[in-house]
This record gives structure tokens, C-alpha cells and sequence, in this order.
């Protein structure tokens, strides 16, 4: 399993997000007041806002244009909102902040 | 000795007169019914919820078949009277004649067909009896359209109704506004929106032309040509004065039966009571004042003094979720005010009318908890100019000492009628408390109070709290956000007397349920700790929405909009080369003046902000705060420096405006405008703060708006001087910022506590507008500066992506 190293943690504020480029579109990595780090698609399900701007509360994200709650754990829309974000594998250690790369080598591949 | 009564028509009010005559005088009577229908008394308000479903017809009967056989009431039930002879003292019924000694015209009203053609069709009906109730209900059962022409009470409740038995309803109103006897437009158009969320469409000024079809209705041709299918066309127009009994008898009859205060018509020995009689001009449709009549009218019979006195009516819808009050007279007049409170977010609406520093008409859409409470004050008269400023918010809240709301229902006599729908009194609803009914559901399960339209709700928990003190828990007023139980005033209120001043003490003294808020209560907090405490808080960038954050207002594809400021509307050569440069260095593909007269730049991406903004830094440009909660733009015109009608310089105190309050935050923007005359050419009159420059100095107007709502400022203070304009400004900006909810605007929050209160601060009282100057002051000293050239400088790699795998996934 490879890990690619997107930066410290303190690069991300706190009930902040970071977006990172990718060949299929930008990720969203969030980290909660309680320091975990979460990533998922930086977009909403609704309109395709820009999650990574949005305003964390708990382990979810408020959608920057609709106000659309999305869960950082699940991807899951909250509420009477129903749509998913994908979700990717993120952690932290030692400070650095840590994503999967899988998902997004096989979709080059394919 | 007994005397023989007879009765005509055996409505609501009839059955209360009975009731009176066999409680008070069991023996004095003889008394004979007749009535129309089929049937005897019954709560005849109740039938739109047996039309809805939510009761049947065995809930709403008031006297069933042993009640008067219980107290030897002879029923002629079913049997038209065809005509009363006065003079032999006999009334004629289909099936025979009855002599009486006094006789009693019950006989109501009757709906109003509008002429028009097509109107006799089958599939056309009324909507006034059970029968035309039952009418409607087998009408839905086989589904499609119907069409209900009249949007008033009775024409609402029928399309609430059918709506409910699932067809699909059209109300046509002729007026501009549903109800507009009992609403102004602005409640108008609230019950317009709930009704449309029920999925019934509304027409109004929607004139009918005739009912079309062959051998039933078919469809509605309106004056407009437009038709409307309908398998059911329900007329509910109107309703007039049953006369004809009383016309033939040659009794005194104008648009309904006249009557003196003991209820007596034109013959001594003919008394009449409810929707047909007429007393001192008046027609009386609501169950209130025939309740009244009633209870004179038994008096009268039993030769006991009695005198109608006609009482203040107030209006309730009976369509469920549909929160509704109309009391007393609310049309406009030149002697009189309106306090009008709106929250389009929860959809309240209160208007108060006062003339001569009495209540005299209010109207509640939403939230009608108080409603009681004013309608007192409507019935009472009493003077109420020492709390006007805090009027509109209730019993709860006046004159800053707390009132106990629950004062004026442990008033209430013990027959005070609490439940309209059901007539179910004070008294019965402790009885049932004291019988150990300890909640709502309980109350409404044994006595039916509250249990039809619900709009007593508020007055029966009360009742509740009243008789049960501490062992009964109000349900609370409406909370800030899910987070917490408090409201957005509680929790102000809480800043300020615990001195808190993190957002962890806030979510710790306001026992918070979430961990860290939400997108509601955090950017609301934020301003709330900032306004209060500038000194000591820190702002959080975190709390705020992302416009806020990254200083640029994010549009529907995720770009941004760049608008940097330009004092007072007033530009140059320089800074217009500045911003075409930056235009294009960026491919900013839309430039576009905005109606503030600044320039906006759209489409930037988010990337490339803190370099677009370094570059207009360059030209001495800074931001716009085109996004922010916080003064926005001062609009101005040319004033005396080129128009010939000009009076002062208008763009100089716009500019100085603008440079005194600019990066403040506020709870909701702020937008100026300074006109150099009456002309107004910088529309100064719909802004939060309009400055118009005449003659003899500045007249400063206050909560104007040209958003959701329109209105027109009201008029702060006329000033000689410059200085004075700019000082009043700042103050009362500082008083907003100081006691307004997040997201009022100023005149939102004006209407919370009226201007006089205002002024009083800000004009009035010169120490305290010092005091504000000087608080608004110290915040400017430290949340006044470019946001631009900060962030440019210290946060760009913020607006950079964390990591760009573009490649990397590549290889």
C-alpha cells in the first residue's frame, strides 16, 4: 500500500481543509477540531461545490454554496440531503499528513 | 307558568340559548325546535376538520337526541317553516302549525351564489352544512381537480380540506391578497407561500366568468379567458343575513334583522339571535359574539336585565400548521402606526396598529403564542405608549422588566372560553389539570381543548403553567440552531453578562450539544465575540463563511469576485488603468459596475487572489468588502461640485463615510447613500443608513431596504452639520452592531425595538452617542485594515493547492 506525503499537519488549519490536485479532479483533505484528517472529493453532490471551502463543524462540512452537510466520515449528505461524496484513506504520522494513493493510481490506470 | 318557546334553526347560536334556558330557568319553557336540516345542533366551525378528515360528524354534535328529550325539547327536525304569523302568534311549519308565546329567529345565513353562468350545474356546492360537506368528501373520493372560488376563511379551510382528501385544488380569489378582510398583504402572501407548499395553487385577482359544461361542471372560464378544468367547483364567496321569514312577517329588517341590545326585533314578542340579525349597523359571523347574544338573548326571555355589547373579534384559521390571528381594525389611516415585525426565515409576521397610543388591530402570521395578550390590549384600550418600544415582542419582554406572561391568564375568569372550536372554558381545563392531566396531549385527550385548529395551543400550556407553577416546563421559544436550546438573544445577552469571550466558553455556558457548533451558530458567534469584545477576542477564520474567509465572493463554479473599493463611487485614471490591467493579467472574463457603483471583477480562480490583490494594492486600491457582513459601499451623487441642484457635497460625506466605517463588521452588510437633494439620485431612501443633503444640513433616514422586503427609511434626525451626520451615523451603526441579531438587517432589527428607542441613543442622548463613537472607534483600531495586502503578504500559500498529484499519478 503507498502513502504519498501531502505536507505537515499544521499546513491544514484546524476545522480547516487543503485541496490537492489530481488527475480526476481535485481532493478535499480536512482536518476537524480534533485533529483527524479526513479526504474526500472536493465537491458536493448537489452542485458541485467546492467542499474544501466550506465551514467544519464536528466531522462533517457545511457546502460553501447550499449549505449541504456532508459527513467527512461516510461522504454521506446529512439530513433530508441525499448524495455521497467519495472518500479516500487519509492519516497522519508524525506530523505528516498521509493519503492513499491507490484509488487514484488504478484510475489511471483503467 | 310555562311559556311556549319556539325556535328557529338549530345552529350554534340557538344551542347556547337553549343551554342557558334549561340550566337557568328548566321549567319556564316549553320549547318547540325547528330546523332545516335534517338534524339538530352541531359545532358548525368544525366542519372543515371533518372535511379534512381529522374529526367525524359524531365529534362536533353540541346536543344529541337525549339531551333534548332529557329536557323535553320538541324536535322539528328536517321541516322547513314556511312562514310566522304575529299576529296570531303562530309559526307554520311543512307538517303544522305551533303556537307561540315567544319566538326566537335562529335562522343564520346563506351562502352567496355568485350569477354567473353555469352556477346551477351539478358539481357546483356551497360550502355551509354537513350536507355540503358530505358533498365534498364524496366529491374527493374520486380524485381530480377542484376549483374553490373565494379565498376567505371558509374558501381556505374547503381547499385546505380537499387538498388533505388528496385532490388537486385551485383557490380563486378576486383580491389582490387571500383574507383580505382579515390579513393586510403582507400576511397575505405568507399564507399564499404556506397553501402553495401544500401543493394548492393560489390565483388571486382571478375573476370568475362562468362554470362551463354540458350536463356538470367541467371547468372555470375566468374574465382573464383562461380555464380551469374542475370536477368539483366549490363556491365559498360570501355569506348573507336568512331574512325571509322576518321580511314576510313584516318585521324591521336592513342587510339582516334588526335587534335592540336585548336582542328583540321590531315585535316584542320575536326575538332573534346570530348571523341574521343586524345590531347597530353590524353583522356578526364569528362564534364569539353569538355566544354573547346568546347569553342576552336567554335573559331576555327570562325577563332578567341584559344588554348585547358587540366585543373586539379576532380571526383564526382552521387549517392545520396554518398559524393565523386578525383581530380588531388594522386598515391604514392618517392617524395611525404600524409596528411590523417580519422573520422571513421562520416565516413570523406581527403588525401592530396604534392610533392615539392604543392597540387597536393586530395581525400574527406564524407565530400567534401572544396572541391573546394583545387582544386584550385591543379590548381594553389602555394606553401603551410607555411600552410601545418593546411591544411588538410581547408579554415576555416589556420595558425591559420582565412581565410574567403568565399573569394575565391566572386573570382569567374561570368561564373565560380558552378553545374556540370546542367552546371549552378556563374552567374545564384546570378541572381536567387538577384531574391529573399534567401536559398537552393529556388536556387535549380529556376536554378537546386545542385539539382542532391548534391555535389556542400557547393559551391552554399556559393554563398548564399557571395551575401546575414549576412542575410544567414551556416549551422553549425558538433556539439560534440545533447546537443549543438558547436563542440568538439569549445567547447575546450571555456574552455579555458572563463575559464571555471565547467561543468554548460560549459552548460551555450555553450547554452546547455539538462539539464545535455549526455553520449557523459559529459565524454568528464569531461576530457576536468581535462586536463585544474587540480587545480581548480573537477573530476565528474558521467561524466564518468562506466570502469572509478568503476575502472575495465565491460564485455558483467556484470562482471568485474581486471588487476592490472606490470611496464614495469616485475613481481616476490611474486606478481605472490598474484595474483593466488586472482584469487582464488574471482573464477575468466578466467586468461589471455593480449597484453600489464599484467595479467587480468575476471569475477569478481562488488561486489567484492573493496576486490579483497584490497587483491592485499596487495602485493604492483595497478591498471592496463586497462580501462581507460589514459596510459595503456609499452610494452617492454628484452634489454641489457639478449638479445645479445639488445643496451640499454629497460625495464628500460619502467618501468621509465611507472612510469612517469601512472593515467594520456588522451583523448583517451595511449599504449607504448620500443625495445631494431630494431628487435622490443616489436612492438614499432604501439603504441602511440614507443620508439627503438639503438647504438647511442632512437629513439622516435609517432601515430602509431594496432586497426581500422594500421599504423606505424613517427619518433618525435632521443635523446642520456635516460632523454631526457622520457622528449620528457612526453611533447608530455601533448600536446595531451592539444589539442586533447575526444576519438582521438594520431594519430587521429596528422593528425589533422601534426607533424612538434609537433615537433616544444616538440622537437624544449625547453621552451615549459619544459612548458609542468611542466603541466603535477602538474596534476600527483593530479590525480596520486591508484584508488584501494582509493576506497577499502573510497567508498566499493558503489559497495554493496542499500538493498538485497531477503528475504524480502519472508516472
Amino acid at each position: 500500500m503507498s502513502w504519498l506525503d501531502l505536507g505537515a499537519l499544521d499546513d491544514i488549519p484546524a476545522r480547516g481543509a487543503r485541496k490537492v490536485k489530481t488527475a480526476m479532479g481535485c481532493v478535499a483533505v480536512f482536518r476537524t477540531a480534533d485533529d483527524a484528517i479526513f479526504a474526500i472529493a472536493d465537491r458536493c453532490p448537489h452542485k458541485g461545490g467546492p467542499l474544501s471551502e466550506g465551514i467544519v463543524h464536528g466531522h462533517g462540512v457545511t457546502c460553501p454554496l447550499h449549505n449541504w452537510v456532508i459527513s467527512l466520515e461516510t461522504g454521506e449528505a446529512q439530513g433530508a440531503d441525499s448524495g455521497r461524496v467519495p472518500t479516500y484513506k487519509a492519516r497522519v504520522e508524525d506530523g505528516r499528513v498521509l493519503l492513499e494513493m491507490a484509488a487514484f493510481q488504478r484510475a489511471e490506470v483503467a | 307558568m310555562t311559556q311556549r318557546l319556539v325556535i328557529i334553526g338549530a345552529g350554534m347560536a340557538s344551542g347556547r340559548v337553549i343551554e342557558h334556558l334549561v340550566e337557568d330557568a328548566p321549567d319556564a319553557f316549553d320549547i318547540t325546535l325547528f330546523n332545516a336540516e335534517p338534524r339538530g345542533n352541531y359545532n358548525r366551525i368544525m366542519l372543515s376538520p371533518v372535511l379534512s378528515g381529522e374529526k367525524t360528524y359524531a365529534d362536533i354534535v353540541t346536543h344529541d337526541d337525549d339531551f333534548y328529550a332529557r329536557h323535553n325539547v320538541t324536535c322539528r327536525f328536517g321541516e322547513h317553516v314556511i312562514r310566522i304569523d304575529p299576529e296570531m302568534k303562530v309559526v307554520e311549519g311543512q307538517n303544522g302549525h305551533v303556537p307561540y308565546d315567544k319566538l326566537v329567529i335562529a335562522t343564520g345565513s346563506a351562502p352567496f351564489i355568485i350569477p354567473v353562468p353555469g352556477k346551477d350545474l351539478p358539481g357546483v356546492i356551497t360550502y355551509r352544512d354537513l350536507d355540503d360537506t358530505n358533498a365534498m368528501i364524496d366529491a374527493a373520493a374520486k380524485g381530480g381537480k377542484a376549483v374553490v372560488i373565494g379565498g376567505g376563511l371558509l374558501g381556505l379551510e374547503a381547499a385546505a380540506g380537499l387538498r388533505e382528501r388528496g385532490m388537486d385544488v385551485t383557490v380563486l380569489h378576486l383580491m389582490g391578497h387571500l383574507m383580505e378582510r382579515q390579513l393586510d398583504p403582507a400576511a397575505g402572501f405568507l399564507l399564499k407561500q404556506d397553501l402553495e407548499r401544500r401543493g394548492i395553487t393560489v390565483k388571486t385577482q382571478a375573476s370568475t366568468k362562468a362554470i362551463l359544461g354540458e350536463t356538470r361542471a367541467e371547468a372555470v372560464l375566468l374574465e382573464s379567458g383562461e380555464v380551469l378544468d374542475a370536477d368539483l367547483v366549490v363556491m365559498a364567496v360570501g355569506i348573507r343575513p336568512e331574512t325571509r321569514l322576518a321580511t314576510d312577517a313584516g318585521l324591521s329588517v336592513a342587510r339582516g334583522i334588526e335587534i335592540s341590545a336585548q336582542m328583540m326585533t321590531s315585535d316584542p314578542d320575536i326575538f332573534a339571535v346570530g348571523e341574521c340579525v343586524e345590531f347597530d349597523g353590524q353583522l356578526f359571523g364569528l362564534v364569539a359574539p353569538l355566544y354573547d347574544q346568546a347569553k342576552v338573548l336567554a335573559k331576555s326571555l327570562m325577563a332578567e336585565p341584559a344588554a348585547f355589547v358587540p366585543r373586539e373579534l379576532s380571526t383564526k384559521l382552521k387549517v392545520t400548521g396554518c398559524d393565523l390571528f386578525s383581530a380588531g381594525d388594522f386598515a391604514e389611516g392618517p392617524n395611525r402606526e404600524d409596528i411590523v415585525f417580519r422573520d422571513p426565515g421562520r416565516g413570523v409576521y406581527k403588525r401592530l396598529v396604534i392610533e392615539d397610543d392604543r392597540l387597536v388591530g393586530a395581525v400574527f402570521y406564524g407565530d400567534t403564542s401572544d396572541a391573546n395578550w394583545f387582544m386584550g390590549l385591543i379590548t381594553s384600550a389602555e394606553d401603551i405608549s410607555d411600552s410601545r418600544d418593546t411591544l411588538i415582542f410581547g408579554p415576555a419582554f416589556q420595558g425591559g422588566a420582565p412581565v410574567d406572561p403568565l399573569a394575565a391568564v391566572a386573570a382569567l375568569p374561570d368561564e373565560a372560553e380558552i378553545c374556540g372550536c370546542n367552546g371549552i372554558c378556563k374552567g374545564q381545563i384546570v378541572k381536567a389539570i387538577e384531574g391529573g392531566a399534567t401536559d398537552l396531549g393529556a388536556v387535549r385527550a380529556q376536554t378537546k381543548a386545542s385539539g382542532s385548529c391548534g391555535t389556542c395551543t400557547g393559551l391552554v400550556e399556559q393554563v398548564l403553567a399557571v395551575t401546575l407553577g414549576d412542575a410544567f416546563q414551556m416549551p422553549a421559544a425558538q433556539p439560534m440552531c440545533g447546537c443549543t436550546d438558547l436563542t440568538h438573544e439569549d445567547v447575546r445577552r450571555l456574552i455579555k453578562s458572563q463575559e464571555l469571550k471565547s467561543m468554548p466558553a460560549v459552548w460551555q455556558a450555553g450547554a452546547w450539544k455539538t462539539p464545535d457548533g455549526c455553520h449557523v451558530c459559529r459565524p454568528a458567534l464569531n461576530f457576536y465575540l468581535i462586536a463585544d469584545w474587540p480587545l480581548d477576542y480573537k477573530d476565528d477564520p474558521q467561524s466564518r463563511f468562506i466570502n469572509e474567509r478568503k476575502h472575495a465572493n465565491i460564485q455558483k463554479d467556484g470562482t471568485f469576485s474581486v471588487v476592490p473599493r472606490m470611496w464614495g463611487g469616485i475613481t481616476n485614471p490611474r486606478e481605472l488603468r490598474a484595474i483593466a490591467d488586472a482584469a487582464e493579467k488574471y482573464n477575468v472574463p466578466t467586468v461589471k459596475v455593480t449597484g453600489g457603483q464599484r467595479i467587480d471583477l468575476l471569475g477569478v480562480k481562488g488561486e489567484d487572489l492573493p496576486a490579483i490583490w497584490a497587483d491592485l494594492n499596487k495602485a493604492g486600491l483595497v478591498s471592496g468588502h463586497a462580501y462581507s457582513k460589514g459596510l459595503r459601499t456609499v452610494k452617492t451623487c454628484v452634489g454641489t461640485d457639478h449638479c445645479r441642484f445639488g445643496t451640499q457635497d454629497s460625495t464628500g460625506l460619502g467618501i468621509k463615510l465611507e472612510q469612517a466605517l469601512w472593515g467594520s463588521w456588522t451583523p448583517h452588510k451595511v449599504k449607504l447613500a448620500v443625495s445631494g437633494c431630494p431628487r435622490n439620485c443616489a436612492e438614499a431612501t432604501c439603504k441602511d443608513v440614507g443620508v439627503i443633503c438639503v438647504d438647511s444640513g442632512y437629513q439622516i433616514g435609517v432601515g430602509g431596504a431594496a432586497g426581500m422586503d422594500v421599504k423606505e427609511t424613517e427619518r433618525l434626525a435632521d443635523v446642520p452639520t456635516e460632523a454631526e451626520a457622520i457622528e449620528i451615523t457612526v453611533a447608530f451603526v455601533q448600536l446595531y452592531r451592539e444589539n442586533a441579531k447575526y444576519l438582521d438587517r438594520p431594519y430587521k432589527w429596528l422593528a425589533k425595538v422601534g426607533l424612538d428607542w434609537v433615537r433616544a441613543r444616538v440622537v437624544e442622548d449625547l453621552s451615549e452617542r459619544k459612548r458609542l463613537v468611542e466603541a466603535f472607534e477602538l474596534s476600527q483600531s483593530i479590525y480596520r485594515k486591508d484584508p488584501w495586502a494582509e493576506h497577499a503578504k502573510t497567508k498566499a500559500e493558503r489559497y495554493q493547492p496542499l500538493a498538485d498529484l497531477t503528475k504524480e499519478a502519472a508516472e
